[in-house]
């Protein structure tokens, strides 16, 4: 039944098709001369019938759900939602839309038990009134097309017209995206600056989002101090980088001027695989296998390693950046002009000293702007944090204790939440801005550094 | 060098200069020494750790490929199940009574024996004793003989993963349960076959029971999703950006915006979710519809560039052919340019949905990591997908869920690395030279 609407309309635009080819080659065996080839004319009338109706069925299932629940909720017997809060109100919803879907709890009101039918009423009559809009507007638009052909009819123009159209809008999705990241964000962050201030957040020291609040008490000192969740973020790509660029730039600078082409043609590609393990499997590498190994070794030399210490969660992501790095390190190497190279090999230096003294200062912006990518990429690093680091902010930079961050917490906070009017909630989202913001700004200031160090060279 | 500076030796000042250069020589070439054992020592390192990687995964993950089974023969009592009751009947009291059979020194009328005992078998297996005596209900009254699996504690016990030589209070079965696996094995009951529950079940809170099957159809409607959308959008932009886009401060923009979005965390894209498209447009939770749409909006970036690069590669000889025999720019991209960008297209697309395929973070906040016990039947079904899947195992205590964790994993790496492969196939197959 849902696909119905889909492949009324796809029979319907093939159906147009066929019979605007059809009648264009009519009109051309009839001894006309026609601007468009057949074919336009047919596509003409597949764009004209299948575009519209497409964009009317895509709004109407995205839409229907939200319409559906109002009506519905709008048709309760008056009283029953009075003096209610949102949430319980949201209960109620879904309580009687899991009574439509045949899964009953309990014995349930009587109002309940008829909102589920005229629930179940609305979907069907939802149903079946998009397939006949479906139906008539393709009936429409297939008749309105045929009526378009003629000989002076310049059909490949109108077809271009409406790709080109197409192709801008797919172009902009890109900016939609952007502007709906950036309009979720914002509008929740405000919500959540409404509950508690904004130096509360950004200077407060105390971050204890998990424990029951009171409505009163929301702003309460220190609850939503995010300063320790920033600062564990800040130790565990501190770690992840102090793995990831000394190894990821000395393998750059091996692969790029001292090994042999063999060495060079198989390693990469290996070095690659591990910028394409899923993080999920670095998490579960660092709890499997990582952390008990460090705690071992702490064991060993007297050392009181957290089982969820930040080294296990930066090391992992440090591996995880190692080929980020060194491909980067790697390009950057590899643009640099190969006068400098050869001049100062002429002058007598050894191929050590020309990479460390020539060829590495000079690719060093190249360099920067890959090492500042990979930062973005540590602090935005969601899965290897939440399996392998802490729960509880810490005021610490020791990298033994267990610390949490930005991203654990986004995801700890909105697992298994749906409501959207707690602070605890409007937290993760506050906390998703911050990070939208830094790596927003990291990136660009990169993204710049790269470009620009490539035009001094090109 | 040293040959050059020799035969120049002589006196003067130059002879002082290559004298210093030559004292230095060894020094300086000792720094380029250590420069290359530390670029060797950084690959060492790195190919390690991924060697760990693997070797832990594998390690501890092909436990999960096989699960002990015990065989039993079954009397299927009639006064316990009657064709009339079916599907419901006395099946774990059925099955505790040929276990008794077995181990005739427990005495089955004590709650706490009978419940040692019936834990030696799955949960599941009076399931699986149902579904056979529903299919046949010829069956009640007679003895049928019947593979079960073990429950999780036994089957460690059966794979050596339960060190025996460990102080009993440490170890998850005691010495009885032990010498009862032990009289079983004797009698030569026991047997490890391939675990196709594995593939074929859902999840399970019973590690012997859970499987990958929801997972897998969730993450290909997720994926399909993605594609569908991801695809023709992606196209789309990067045929507009490459060929038709008049330069401009808008078609700037739009790139600056598609480079951002490629670097944005998959955190935020998932938060984006959340709030849009569960919080503002009520779409289900956990459904892998939304999941794929997410992914889209994550994928679009790495299609667009591909496709561009790949555009980019058609040399403008093609081009100038086909607009010198009167194409119009339109025909000339989607007729000509188009179809031979395609298998770089293709691949770009494959490397981008597996990406996607492995990403977690944004469908845990959609809620795709939900306990969900069936396969879902469409896209808009509740449903986990294979990195989700990972997760919730991975948090899971029982210690059978170690080994399946890193058996999903491998399942996972497997689908990667075929995605990859076909991307590298149809690059060496279809990639041309011109």
């Amino acid at each position: 039944m849902t696909l119905a609407p889909f492949v009324i309309l796809l029979v319907a635009a093939i159906v147009g098709y066929v019979i605007n080819v059809q009648s264009a080659q009519a009109l051309r065996s009839g001894g006309a001369k026609l601007h468009s080839l057949s074919s336009f004319h047919g596509l003409h009338s597949f764009l004209l019938v299948i575009v519209p109706v497409l964009t009317i069925v895509l709004l109407w299932i995205a839409l229907r759900g939200a319409v559906i629940d109002g009506l519905m909720m709008a048709s309760l017997p008056e009283g029953v939602l009075e003096g209610l809060g949102a949430g319980e109100i949201q209960l109620i919803g879904s309580e009687i839309r899991s009574i439509a879907g045949g899964r009953v709890f309990g014995t349930p009101e009587d109002w309940k038990l008829e909102a589920a039918d005229r629930l179940l009423a609305y979907q069907a009559a939802s149903r079946w009134l998009l397939v006949v809009v479906v139906v008539v507007l393709s009936a429409a638009l297939v008749y309105f097309a045929r009526s378009t052909v003629a000989a002076e009819f310049r059909a490949r123009q109108r077809v271009e017209y409406i790709t080109s159209g197409l192709m801008i809008f797919c172009a902009t999705v890109a900016i939609f995206t952007t502007v709906g990241i950036v309009a979720a964000l914002t509008y929740e962050t405000w919500k959540f600056f409404q509950m508690v201030p904004v130096t509360e957040f950004l200077f407060g020291t105390s971050w204890e989002p998990q424990i029951p609040i009171r409505e009163d008490q929301i702003a309460a000192e220190g609850a939503f101090g995010a300063v320790p969740v920033f600062l564990g973020t800040i130790v565990i790509a501190s770690v992840a980088l102090l793995v990831a660029v000394p190894v990821g730039l000395l393998t750059a600078i091996y692969l790029n001027e001292f090994a042999p082409r063999a060495v060079r043609k198989s390693v990469k590609p290996v070095l690659e695989i591990l910028a394409g393990v899923p993080t999920v499997v670095y998490g579960f590498f660092a709890i499997l296998t990582v952390a008990p190994a460090l705690r071992a070794w702490g064991a060993s030399l007297g050392l009181d390693v957290a089982s969820n210490t930040a080294l296990a969660a930066g090391g992992v992501m440090g591996i995880m950046l190692i080929p980020f790095i060194s491909s980067f390190a790697d390009d950057a190497l590899s643009a640099v002009p190969r006068s400098l190279r050869d001049g100062a090999l002429a002058l007598g230096a050894t191929r050590g000293e020309m990479m460390l003294n020539v060829l590495f200062p000079a690719a060093i912006p190249g360099i920067v702007g890959g090492v500042l990518l990979a930062v973005s990429r540590a602090i935005g690093e969601t899965m290897i944090v939440v399996m392998a680091a802490g729960l509880i902010a810490r005021m610490t930079i020791n990298p033994l204790d267990s610390v949490t961050a930005v991203t654990v917490q986004i995801v700890t906070l909105l697992i298994g939440d749906t409501a959207f009017d707690s602070p605890k909630t409007l937290a993760a989202f506050a906390l998703g801005m911050m990070l939208f913001l830094a790596t927003l700004a990291i990136n660009v200031v990169a993204l710049r550094i790269v470009r620009k160090y490539r035009e001094i060279y090109d | 060098m040293t040959d050059l500076t020799t035969d120049n030796a002589g006196p003067g000042p130059r002879n002082l200069t290559t004298e210093a250069v030559k004292n230095s020589l060894g020094r300086r070439n000792r720094k380029q020494l250590y420069l290359q054992g530390l670029g060797i020592a950084a690959i060492t390192f790195a190919l390690t750790m991924l060697f760990i990687l693997i070797w832990s995964l594998v390690s501890t993950g092909h436990h999960a490929f096989t699960q002990t089974h015990v065989t039993l023969d079954v009397y299927v009592d009639p006064e316990e199940i009657s064709e009339e009751n079916l599907p419901r009947g006395g099946f774990s009291e059925v099955l505790l009574a040929s276990m008794a059979q077995q181990f005739p020194d427990i005495d089955v009328s004590d709650r706490a024996e009978a419940r040692k005992l019936s834990s030696i078998l799955s949960d599941g297996a009076q399931f699986q004793l149902r579904d056979r005596v529903v299919s046949d209900p010829s069956l009640i009254g007679q003895t049928v003989s019947l593979t079960v699996p073990l429950s999780d504690p036994y089957d460690q016990l059966n794979k050596n993963l339960v060190r025996r030589d460990t102080p009993e209070n440490r170890r998850r079965v005691d010495d009885a349960a032990i010498a009862r696996f032990d009289q079983l094995a004797d009698r030569g009951m026991i047997s490890t076959p391939l675990n196709f529950t594995l593939l074929t079940a859902a999840d399970s809170r019973f590690p012997e029971l859970a499987g990958l099957r929801g997972a897998l159809v969730g993450s290909f409607w997720a994926l399909l999703t993605c594609f569908l959308i991801s695809f023709p959008l992606g196209i789309g932009a990067a045929v507009y950006l490459e060929e038709f886009a008049p330069k401009s401060r808008v078609s700037d923009f739009i790139e600056i915006n598609i480079n951002n979005l490629a670097a944005v965390p998959s955190v935020v894209f998932g938060l984006l979710a959340l709030a849009v498209f569960i919080g503002w447009f009520g779409m289900p939770r956990s459904a892998p519809f939304v999941g794929g749409l997410t992914l889209a909006l994550m994928t679009m970036p790495t299609i667009i560039i591909a496709t561009r690069a790949a555009l980019k590669a058609v040399p403008p000889s093609i081009r100038e052919a086909a607009l010198g025999v009167g194409a119009s720019k339109h025909q000339v991209v989607f007729q000509h340019v188009l179809p031979l960008a395609m298998p770089g297209i293709l691949t770009g697309t494959i490397i981008g949905l597996a990406q996607a395929l492995g990403e977690t973070a944004p469908l845990l906040l959609i809620g795709m990591n939900a306990f969900i016990t069936s396969a879902p039947s469409g896209p808009f079904d509740s449903a986990t997908a294979l990195p989700t899947q990972i997760f919730i195992w991975a948090d899971s205590p029982e210690r059978g869920f170690v080994s399946r964790t890193s058996a999903a994993i491998l399942v996972l790496l497997g689908f990667l690395i075929f995605m990859n492969a076909i991307a590298i196939f149809l690059r060496s197959k279809f990639e041309r030279k011109w």
